[in-house]
């Protein structure tokens, strides 16, 4: 393999690699739930996108070819990223969970908890904030 | 060149698990605790991907795309019974 072939795929699954280690700081580093949802559902989507890349065209310059499950492994996982981060914004406006005190706008939190299921009491007396 | 790369983004891909431990034994609720698993779940399916890479292996990616559907199985779950109480009605 050429040698620029190779820096070029060096110097992206380095990129991959700091995308996935920023996502796992920001789920340590950020304060409540609603904000550390960001960060391991877009940064680390986006390095394991990279990664994958990475593997796929090494998998094609080298011997035996891109095979199918690489492929599936890529667009299983950027279908379904978006799709977890929505239940768990779902299931944290359900719960309750607490934010932060300067979140803007905290009425809205309400009327979307209300959104998803309509037939909930406004006051849940198990649930109190 | 890439050999030691792969090393190096091992590394820093085992360090987010390392970090993601941490959320999963410190945090605050529950859903913490969920989304800290399902991170985890994305970190090994790097690091077996990058060891594919380093054994020049195919093998690993059928390994991978399992974890792949657990991973997302076992979060949907998680939160679905979290929202409703019960999986299954």
């Amino acid at each position: 393999m050429a040698t620029l072939t190779e820096a070029i795929l060096s110097i992206l699954l380095l990129t991959g690699g700091i995308f996935l280690l920023a996502g796992s700081i920001g789920l340590v580093r950020l304060q409540d739930i609603y904000m550390r949802l960001h960060a391991p559902t877009k940064a680390s989507t986006l390095g394991i996108g990279l990664v994958l890349l990475v593997s796929a065209i090494y998998a094609i310059l080298t011997d035996d070819g891109l095979s199918i499950s690489e492929l599936l492994v890529t667009a299983f996982l950027f279908f379904t990223a978006p799709i977890t981060a929505h239940m768990m914004a779902k299931t944290a406006l359900h719960q309750r969970l607490k934010r932060l005190e300067r979140t803007q706008n905290p009425d809205l939190f309400e009327k979307a908890r209300l959104r998803l299921n309509p037939n909930l009491p406004l006051e849940d007396p198990v649930n109190k904030p | 060149m890439l050999n030691i790369v792969v090393m190096i983004v091992s590394g820093m891909v085992s360090l987010a698990l390392i970090l993601n431990l941490y959320r999963l034994l410190v945090g605050p609720d529950v859903l913490d605790r969920v989304l800290a698993l399902d991170t985890m779940y994305i970190n090994a399916i790097a690091l077996i991907v990058l060891l594919g890479i380093y054994f020049r292996s195919a093998l690993y990616f059928e390994g991978a795309l399992l974890i792949a559907l657990l991973g997302f199985i076992s979060s949907t779950a998680l939160c679905k019974f979290l929202i409703r109480g019960d999986l299954i009605e």
